[in-house]
């Protein structure tokens, strides 16, 4: 059927910042999907709160909304867009919870606005656990055990039915929040209180546990025609248990007979019409009992997800783009195959390589939570491969992970018990030990028992150890058919040892097949002794080098035009380097705390602006979430690990003019010395410069010589030594390990007890490295600053002051652009200062300067010479595309002719707010400090200061709420300066809630509180009250910091039951101004395009097209 | 081992062998699906073929008695990337590497199976030899020349019946869905009561016989080389035309037995069937220049205009412009190629189709066809 002409303008829910279980994925499917449905000529209405994605680019949809998502504002969108339609499934979880709360509301129905994509029906079918187990049961589907509790009481009488363990999931949460896996009536308690309070329908499934059993997935579309194709089937290698976003998994399955997946494909096909989803993709998860081949079904999702998303980067099929071509009514045989242009998208592709996925996680980041994998999803990021074998997907995947791996195992990076097996000596020593060794092996059992992100390495270890191959199953159940490939790893791993340690004296066959099985030239030289450059050399000179093959949705069965490439040891290279003028960007892989979808949108307008001045341009990354993986994206993509192996070998089959390595975050920056000692030409801020921002001599001499402060600052390389130089700086301090991302184990110390505690954790995380000690600024204020240069011309793009004052990692901070307490004079200063380092430095492209001023004193703390986390936030506020303009003036351009040679200062207010995944680790303290703990962030933009903030706490989840009870708790330093604010929220009406002492200290000043008990005086106390969600409002300044203390119990509580809490008295003051901006008017929304054309009226400056 | 593949246009792949020793020569074509290949080993209609899978993994989930499609494999030999070195699942009875050393195929692993599928896809399909004795490779490029070509051979006759019987087995409860339903359902419409059918088995396919005996039918099966008399003498309800190998046009039998049957009886061809089906109304047949082999062809039923997603296996196909007008209809058509794949009768009730709705392996999206045939025979007409 053709599209349908009596739509003419939809909306498109995006999904929000990035937060553990929903990620980049959702930019990747909605920037498809805005491009596929104003290709077929509708107007194309977006709302998103998240500044950092492509999608909110403001040349991707007609009219888009960074606003909160919440029913308020989308009903305020429809009030003044009224479009006909309204897609709710590009969006993640957050989409189809708004859309069917909003439904609910009969918002769609009062503007007469059709849900298309999934009905609201089928969203209610397959999200709601008793409806989709009503209706699979009707299908003859089998299921798990299970029923329904809606207490704690019914949770344990149902799990005393069914039997221990038991799975608790409850309904309508993002991510499976609050689910678990319980093992005994304690646990279950606890798991199915705090589910029941997850879930939206306060519900929760008690379900007859599967663990062990093999988990697959499939990502299925289906037509208005019931046309019905599987895009993709995945296998997890993680047994049930794992959350599949945990889930180390691939594809296509492999352990299944076609009689087998065929009944799995049949039964996805019911499943999809039974819900209802008539138009649009969707996942099937399926468990099968190893023993038997009992399969049961575990969820759908009636919408693209993360899976779909790997399954359209594993098969080159865009699931996502296709299917909003689908909720319009076009049916899948209308659709042409973008890859191989002449056959119709009505079809399953099929593939002649593996893929696999493996998560990225960052428990180190958060003190006292425990890192085993359960049901409910923790990783923050993945990587992906391909290989033509599993073996060589595997080792790509985790050498792409950039957790300092370089394959599986035998990399120096080997960690048994804690203790690192860092060279070959050691290696074979520790390979002959554990053979023997009973406790080692007992360590084993239980780590391969237990998931865990060691455990693959550990089921290596087990092979190593001599375990038997059916030991390992029994404890893992990790399916026999990805142990054996594993254990083909170990054998070549045996191989390469035996060979020797002269390099010479290893065969070319042995070599080659190493390099089959994914080696790394590491890998290899760590076994035979040897040295990267030597490996590679030798390997050069053997002519052992990988070919590139092409993904092409069909197996080579037909002919493809869309060039996505991966490498592999075999015969036929398919790469065609051209003779075009190429230039290659290098993307950040997974992301991961403190690197992730911002640079991504950098490195995408990079290539959306190189590809329009005539470049060729060549994408490099690993992360399938996102839009650089698109093969849409860029002229080729090769989905590789950015290590200095896998570029190299892209770069001299490709002879780029250059490459682009400060788009993509910390990742491709740090491998920039090493690439152009190999000779690559990097374009853009030369090495040398960035070796001047990061090098400590080199800095202070810069600043020295534009006369520029900085906090006093030491080096120390022990505990001795740290403790003399903190002595000579003086507390406070900040203590941090050098070369680490993210503010990894930074630490502000303020006497001898905290250094004691913290400083084992820093010289731990430096490795050979020094620790930093910087004398920290207290009380200042901090200023990022993002500037663009071009050699010649420097702009400064935003001036962001934080909120809150310095001590917090900037990539936690809110910020507002512009600054809201500096003096002109001083914002003078800040953009002559930032341009005098970038002319000493000679940026060509981006920068990023963050200063603390104190006492009307500019101190820089720190200087990158490369996109930041800001740079997508700072475009989208003041309507120029920085990422875009750098590259062109990493390639010769010049600001002047571009257009951009002044600093643009909005007419409105925008404030960055950033969103942390505490909700998925309950018990860990919420408190912000110099380690950067969040996954995301939103935009709030408005005409004042208040309403802005008020918007970013609404898009950020913690909203602030406009009346109630309010509890106080600060710190004794902060006890005066918190009697303005208590007064002020007593003036708008709120009740203040204390607990004894503060309550003494506020009646003092005159001003009433309703006294609560400490957790320690018994109950009921403070906690009871936010259980009872009786407060609204948390404001609790931390006296200090852990898990274990009491405000760290009630700060983690409160996120628990989602209760906006606020630990800085700066973030109290903006809470106030929000309140004060918007408790009687509440707030309008405007599209970015109309706030971009304010600024074009002010300054008459060139339109900038994103 | 060391084992070569040669083609007679000179493309040489040196790679491991597996399976059996020596040297086997055939057709090196190549099929897309990701699994089944248990199913693809055992359809008659690889005769004198070198079957390739582009997915890598070959043997991950062993070999079981009940994935058999014909009592032995049948391809002349087989070429994979990767062997896996264990089974893994719970109905195997042995591995890959041995249920081929039993049946003496020779296989190759380890070579660059991409690189010879675009070759193919390139060339067109190629006569090739797969060795596992040593030897000069030129030597087996000119082996692969002087082989048997497949144009013009009577394949059929390799691997029909030598005389009829009767076959009782049906589709596995546990693998319908829902899981033993559609049995139910059509024992239901039934009422228990069979018909029967005869198929002229030109290289059959067990699952279809399974899937002719779950519909109801009384399933009985004779030699490619029965006349349309006896077939006729036994009184069936039904005829059923196979699949089977190579080119249509060499069975001039069948197709003139086939030519006297329609009219007769309601009838129903899959794949050569099918082809034979053409040639007996009179189109005309050519060779595809590397074939359909796969479980993700797209066809469109031209009536209904839904696609089904099909399981294929054919080297010729019959030209859509060569059928008789007023006469015959093209009723499904492949959606990549926009070659023929199912033609109807307007009069007779006759019909075939070019792929394969008994699937094994591939999906189950066009088990409509047999409901279509049972429900023709039941009233001997279209109407």
């Amino acid at each position: 059927m053709p599209k349908r002409t009596d739509l003419k303008k939809i909306l498109i829910v995006g999904s929000g910042p990035i937060i553990i279980g929903q990620a980049c994925e959702f930019d990747y499917s909605g920037t498809q999907a805005c491009k596929s449905l104003r290709e077929e000529g509708y107007e194309v209405v977006l709302v998103n709160s998240n500044p950092a994605t492509i999608m909110t680019d403001p040349n991707m949809a007609d009219r888009i909304y960074i606003e909160p998502i919440t029913v308020e504002v989308l009903e305020k969108i429809i009030e003044r867009e009224r479009p006909d339609a309204c897609l709710p499934t590009m969006g993640g979880q957050t989409g189809l919870n708004v859309a069917v709360e909003a439904f609910e509301k009969g918002v769609f129905d009062k503007y007469n606005v059709e849900l298309i994509g999934a009905k609201y029906e089928a969203i209610k079918k397959a999200e709601n656990r008793k409806l989709f187990k009503e209706a699979m049961q009707k299908i003859g589907m089998d299921l798990p055990r299970s029923g329904f509790a809606y207490s704690v009481e019914e949770a344990l009488a149902l799990a005393d039915e069914i039997g221990y363990p038991v799975i608790v999931r409850p309904s309508y949460t993002l991510g499976g929040s609050g689910s678990g896996v319980c093992y005994h009536r304690e646990e279950l308690e606890k798991t199915s209180r705090l589910g029941l309070d997850y879930s939206l329908a306060h519900e929760v499934l008690i379900e007859e546990s599967i663990l062990g059993w093999k988990e697959f997935e499939l990502e299925v579309m289906r037509d208005a025609k019931n046309n019905f194709v599987v895009i993709c089937s995945i296998e997890n290698l993680d047994p049930m248990g794992v959350h599949t976003g945990d889930s180390i998994t691939v594809a296509p399955q492999q352990t299944l007979t076609d009689k087998e997946y065929q009944r799995m494909r049949d039964a996805a096909r019911a499943c999809i019409t039974e819900i209802g989803v008539e138009t649009g993709g969707s996942n099937v998860q399926f468990a099968v009992n190893p023993e038997n081949g009992r399969m049961v079904i575990i969820e759908m999702n009636p919408r693209v997800s993360r899976s779909s998303a790997l399954a359209s980067k594993a098969t080159g099929f865009p699931i996502a783009k296709f299917a909003a071509k689908l909720a319009v009514g076009m049916t899948l045989d209308e659709i042409p195959n973008d890859i191989t242009k002449y056959t119709p998208a009505s079809f399953e592709p099929s593939i002649d390589y593996c893929v696999v996925k493996i998560p990225r996680f960052a428990f180190e980041k958060f003190e006292g939570v425990n890192d085993h994998l359960t049901s409910q999803m923790k990783s923050v990021g993945e990587t992906m491969a391909i290989g033509r074998t599993f073996k060589e997907a595997l080792q790509k995947g985790l050498r792409g992970l950039e957790i300092k791996r370089t394959g599986f195992g035998a990399d120096g990076q080997d960690r048994f018990g804690g203790e690192q097996i860092a060279t070959r000596e050691a290696y074979l020593v520790w390979r002959e030990g554990i053979q023997k060794d009973a406790a080692g092996h007992e360590l084993i059992r239980s780590e391969i028992a237990t998931p865990s992100p060691r455990r693959l390495f550990y089921l290596k270890y087990a092979m190593m150890a001599g375990l038997s191959l059916d030991e390992i199953y029994q404890l893992s159940k990790v399916d026999p058919w990805f142990l054996v490939q594993m254990q083909q790893i170990v054998q070549m791993e045996n191989e390469l040892i035996q060979a020797g340690i002269d390099l010479h004296q290893v065969s070319s066959d042995l070599l080659r097949r190493a390099k089959q099985y994914g080696f790394s030239d590491q890998q290899i030289a760590f076994l035979i002794h040897s040295s990267e450059a030597k490996v590679r050399a030798r390997r050069l000179e053997l002519g052992i080098r990988p070919v590139y093959k092409l993904v092409d949705t069909c197996a080579g069965e037909f002919k493809a035009y869309t060039p996505y490439f991966y490498s592999t040891y075999d015969e036929e290279d398919e790469a065609m380097p051209s003779d075009r003028k190429k230039v290659m960007i290098l993307g950040g892989g997974p992301n991961r705390i403190g690197q992730g979808i911002e640079f991504d949108y950098c490195c995408v307008q990079a290539s959306f602006a190189l590809k329009e001045l005539g470049y060729e341009t060549i994408m490099v990354n690993s992360n399938p979430e996102t839009v650089s993986t698109d093969y849409d994206t860029s002229d080729k993509l090769y989905f590789e690990p950015l290590t200095k192996e896998d570029v190299l070998n892209i770069f001299e089959c490709e002879k780029a003019i250059g490459v682009i390595v400060q788009l993509g975050g910390q990742t491709p920056l740090n491998l920039s010395e090493a690439l152009e000692a190999s000779g690559v030409p990097i374009v853009g801020t030369t090495v040398d410069a960035i070796d001047a921002a990061e090098d400590r001599e080199r800095f202070k001499a810069l600043l020295d010589k534009i006369n520029l402060k900085q906090p006093r600052s030491e080096i120390a390389f022990s505990i001795e030594e740290s403790f003399e130089k903190v002595k000579a700086v003086g507390y406070p301090v900040l203590i941090r390990p050098s070369y680490v991302l993210g503010g990894r184990a930074m630490e502000i110390v303020y006497d001898d007890s905290q250094f004691h505690k913290y400083i084992g954790h820093a010289i731990e995380a430096s490795g050979e490295n020094p620790v930093l000690i910087d004398k920290f600024l207290e009380e200042a204020i901090e200023i990022d600053v993002d500037l663009i240069g071009d050699g010649e011309t420097f702009v400064v793009g935003g001036i962001l002051e934080h909120i809150e004052e310095a001590g917090i990692h900037s990539g936690d901070a809110a910020m507002a652009l512009p600054p809201f307490s500096l003096s002109q004079k001083m914002i003078q200063a800040l953009t002559d200062t930032t341009k005098r380092i970038a002319r000493e430095l000679n940026i060509v492209g981006l920068m990023n300067v963050q200063y603390a001023i104190k006492n009307n004193e500019i101190y820089c703390l720190e200087v990158n010479p490369r996109a930041s986390r800001t740079v997508p936030f700072v475009s989208k506020a003041i309507g120029i595309p920085m990422a875009k303009l750098a590259a062109e003036v990493m390639l010769g351009h010049k600001l002047k002719e571009l257009g951009f040679s002044k600093e643009i200062v909005p007419p409105y207010c925008v404030i960055k707010e950033s969103v942390f995944p505490f909700v998925k680790f309950p018990g860990v303290d919420i408190i912000l400090s110099p380690e950067m703990k969040s996954t995301g962030e939103v935009m709030g933009i408005a005409r004042d200061f208040g309403t802005a903030y008020y918007k970013s706490q609404q898009a950020s989840y913690s909203q602030i709420p406009l009346s109630g009870k309010v509890f106080m708790s600060v710190k004794d330093n902060d006890k005066s300066k918190s009697i303005g604010i208590a007064k002020r929220l007593v003036e708008l009406g709120y009740s203040l809630v204390a607990t004894a002492g503060t309550a003494k200290y506020l009646k003092e000043k005159g001003i009433e509180s309703e006294v609560v008990k400490k957790i320690v005086d018994g109950r009921p106390n403070v906690t009871d009250k936010i259980r009872n969600k009786e407060i609204k409002l948390i404001i609790n300044t931390p006296t200090g910091k852990g898990p274990k203390l009491d405000e760290a119990k009630i700060r983690s509580l409160a996120v628990s039951f989602g209760i906006s809490c606020v630990t800085t008295l700066n973030a109290a003051k903006a809470t106030i101004q929000g309140i004060e901006a918007c408790r009687e008017k509440g707030f309008s929304v405007q599209t970015i395009q109309e706030y971009h054309a304010e600024i074009q009226a002010q300054t008459g400056a060139k339109a900038h097209a994103g | 081992m060391k084992a070569y593949l040669a083609l007679e246009d000179g493309l040489v792949f040196e790679g491991e062998g597996f399976g059996a020793v020596g040297e086997t020569a055939g057709e090196v074509v190549f099929n897309t699906s990701l699994i089944g290949y248990q199913e693809i080993l055992t359809d008659p209609s690889y005769k004198g073929q070198l079957v390739t899978m582009t997915y890598p993994h070959i043997g991950n989930y062993g070999i079981n008695q009940a994935d058999e499609e014909s009592a032995k494999p049948h391809v002349s030999g087989f070429i994979i990337k990767e062997l896996s070195p264990i089974v893994s699942n719970w109905r195997s009875e042995k591995t890959l590497d041995v249920y081929l050393k039993e049946h003496r195929i020779v296989g190759i692993q380890g070579i660059d199976t991409r690189k010879l599928v675009k070759h193919l896809r390139d060339a067109g399909a190629k006569k090739g030899i797969i060795s596992t004795q040593a030897g000069d490779p030129k030597k087996l490029v000119q082996k692969a020349k002087d082989s048997e070509d497949i144009v013009g051979v009577d394949m059929v006759k390799r691997v029909t019946c030598a005389k009829p019987y009767e076959f009782k087995e049906s589709i596995p409860a546990e693998f319908d869905w829902p899981i033993g339903n559609r049995l139910k359902i059509c024992n239901e419409k039934s009422q228990g009561k069979r018909l029967s059918v005869v198929c002229i088995d030109g290289g059959i396919k067990f699952n279809i016989l399974r899937k002719l005996n779950q519909h109801g039918f009384q399933v009985k099966v004779v030699p490619a080389s029965t006349s349309a008399q006896d077939i006729l003498a036994a009184k069936p309800d039904g005829i059923f035309l196979s699949n089977g190998p190579g080119d249509p046009e060499a069975v001039p039998y069948l197709i003139e037995t086939v030519r006297q049957l329609i009219g007769q009886k309601p009838i129903f061809g899959i794949c050569l069937g099918h082809q034979i089906l053409g040639l007996a109304l009179g189109a005309k047949s050519f060779k595809l220049k590397f074939g359909h082999r796969g479980g993700n062809h797209p066809v469109m039923d031209l009536k209904t205009k839904r696609i089904e997603i099909t399981s294929q296996n054919h080297g010729f196909a019959i030209d859509e412009k060569t059928l008789p007008e007023g006469e015959v209809e093209a009723t499904h058509i492949n959606l990549n190629d926009k070659t023929l794949e199912g033609l109807k009768h307007k009069k007779h009730p006759v019909f075939s189709v070019q792929y394969h709705p008994e699937n094994s392996p591939g999906p189950h999206d066009s088990d409509y066809l047999f409901y279509r045939f049972r429900a023709m025979v039941e009233k001997g007409t279209w109407s």
